[in-house]
């Protein structure tokens, strides 16, 4: 019998099943990311950097040479990686906790040299791995185990915004944020992460794509429950929008 | 063999590491080895290698990290405020087993200490300093002649066995400048090529990764126990030490670095006044020259430490020792060098106890 391939696993995951809890988000980014690696024909030349956090097996599931980089680091070891290999693809998967908390310092140097690596950064507002304490991009207000009373402004400080801190730095040549909510907004990250890979792959500078998820497990809510939390409470907070785009269109 | 030329021991070991094929550097300045980094940044690009000033020491660790996860040659500079920094990452890197070399030009601690040369970090570099089970291979040279050499050997030594090597120099060292004859650059045949291991994308191979964990404990404890083979053929292999006027000595110093090069005086001292001294100098201070003190100590009245510290060394000299012969110490600490004749009337005091 005879028939056409309409959809199968993207040749950039390996074969390994995801380990993520149900109603995560982790899997539709790494497939997102799989497909744009497949079809830049990029694949055969990137190497990954996963981070610690609920996507430190990032690299069994991608189908690329990967590393993990301590806590906070990620971006540091792909700079090593880069400038050791200029004409590889190179990126880093990091969450909130590890991007915007433990490596603030690296995120923002790394972009402001404009390193030309590809940061995929999750935010779902806690720590995932770890228990759900609370992260630097936790909601005021927001219950999290080391936040049992909310977090306070006054103590905790505020949700720390790494777009809009990333936007005023010259190195940067794309930045993104989207969502994973909708089959739209599915659509509009994919385009997201081509645009990302593309200023890398031309030279451009640092590319970062942020991606608002979601944590049905330590929201305590359902995966549906967590998407419709994620809608009314997470993007007033984290508005959805094209914050740098040096790269034009993109085919 | 080229001309002697003058240098620095902080240039002199850069321009070392480049000729025994460092190809990209990373690093963040600090005193006493800041020569050290501005060299690199000055004459990396005038011979097509990398150099990128890190935003940190725990940064550059990183950004050495995934250098050294290509399988590219790397190396960076650091004091001991900044290697201590480099910890998490320095463990990491022995844990992910790549090879990596890293110069402590050690000064005054704890804490911000001071500028001035110590050698107050040798727990650091031998006994751990970041987490877990891991050794670094450690190095010590006392001239700076012997310093560019050990540059050759440090990314050999790393490349051989896949693990970090230390080069623990003082701020003496790298201060201060000596004649050295500076060896060619090595040929990139002699630099192997780690295909078999190293993440340079997987191209037409199954995929390679590197990690230094496993969530498993039987699993990482065969990771660590792997580890520990390969540690033992380095004690085995790699284990470097100078004995100077050993042959008739009825003490025996020991002592590394610069505390080493001073002793040679001190022992001038001690013979002219009748001591027989002699010096076991250890020149990797891990694989420790265990085996040399033991024997000595079979012989000699008497095997006095000699350190610019409180006393680190010491006690992997008296493990050696065994407590077969009395094991005095003498040292200065925060950054204090002790001079030639200092150390000749401690040895007197001992000396005099003793006989």
């Amino acid at each position: 019998m005879k028939g056409i391939v309409a959809f199968k696993r993207p040749d950039a995951l390996t074969s390994k099943e995801f380990t993520y809890c149900p109603g995560c988000l982790h899997g539709v980014a790494h497939r997102l990311v799989a497909e744009i690696l497949d079809e830049m024909k990029l694949t055969d030349q990137t190497i990954m950097v996963a981070p610690v956090g609920c996507s430190v097996f990032a690299y069994e599931f991608f189908d690329v040479d990967g590393t993990v980089a301590p806590h906070g680091r990620a971006t540091a070891v792909a700079t090593g990686i880069k400038r050791s290999l200029p004409d590889r693809v190179v990126f880093t998967y990091q969450g909130d906790g590890d991007l915007a908390a433990i490596g603030t310092a690296e995120t923002i140097h790394t972009a402001n040299r404009g390193e030309k690596i590809t940061t995929i950064f999750i935010n779902n507002a806690i720590y995932g791995m770890t228990g759900g304490q609370m992260a630097p991009t936790s909601l005021v207000g927001m219950k999290t185990t080391t936040s049992p009373y909310g977090r306070k402004a006054d103590s905790e400080g505020y949700p720390i915004h790494v777009c809009e801190l990333l936007q005023n730095l010259n190195g940067v040549a794309y930045l993104e944020r989207v969502t994973l909510l909708t089959p739209r907004d599915i659509i509009t990250a994919k385009k997201a992460i081509k645009k990302a890979f593309t200023a890398q792959v031309r030279g451009l500078g640092y590319s970062l794509v942020e991606i608002v998820s979601t944590c049905p497990t330590n929201w305590g809510l359902s995966p549906v429950e967590s998407l419709e939390w994620a809608k009314q409470k997470m993007l007033p907070e984290f508005p959805l929008k094209v914050f740098i785009d040096k790269v034009g269109d993109v085919k | 063999m080229a001309e002697k030329i003058l240098l620095k021991g902080n240039e002199a070991m850069a321009e070392a590491a480049l000729r025994a094929g460092c190809q990209v550097y990373f690093g963040y300045p600090i005193t006493p080895q800041s020569e050290l980094i501005e060299y690199m940044a000055k004459r990396m690009p005038e011979i097509g290698r990398t150099f990128l000033q890190a935003e940190s020491e725990v940064a550059a660790v990183n950004m050495i990290y995934g250098a050294a996860c290509t399988g590219t040659r790397v190396m960076t500079s650091t004091s001991s405020p900044g290697f201590s920094l480099m910890m998490e990452g320095v463990s990491y890197i022995a844990g992910a087993n790549l090879p990596a070399v890293f110069i402590n030009v050690v000064r005054g601690g704890p804490g911000l200490g001071d500028i001035q040369p110590a050698q107050s970090d040798y727990f650091q570099g031998t006994k751990g300093g970041g987490h877990g089970d891991y050794r670094l291979i450690v190095l010590s040279p006392a001239t700076i002649q012997e310093a560019v050499n050990m540059m050759f050997d440090a990314f050999d030594l790393a490349d051989r066995y896949r693990n970090p090597v230390l080069i623990i120099a003082d701020g003496l060292l790298g201060q201060m400048m000596e004649p050295v004859e500076l060896p060619d650059f090595i040929t990139p045949d002699r630099i192997p090529n780690h295909e078999g291991w190293a993440l340079r994308g997987k191209g037409s191979r199954e995929q390679h990764t590197i990690t230094s964990f496993d969530l498993d404990p039987v699993k990482l404890e065969e990771m660590n126990l792997k580890n520990y083979e390969t540690y033992q053929k380095i004690q085995e292999n790699e284990v470097r030490y100078e004995e100077y006027l050993m042959d008739d000595a009825e003490v025996a110093f020991v002592a590394y670095g610069t505390m080493g090069r001073i002793l040679k005086t001190t022992i001038r001292l001690a013979r002219e006044a009748g001591i027989k001294a002699g010096l076991i100098r250890p020149i990797s201070l891990w694989p420790f020259p265990e085996k040399p003190i033991r024997e000595a100590a079979e012989k000699v009245k008497m095997v006095m430490s000699v350190e610019m510290s409180m006393g680190q060394m010491v006690e992997d000299v008296r493990l050696a020792v065994s407590g077969k012969v009395p094991t005095p110490f003498y040292g200065r600490t925060g950054g204090i060098v002790p001079t030639p004749t200092e150390v000749f009337e401690a040895l007197k005091r001992e000396w005099e106890a003793l006989v």
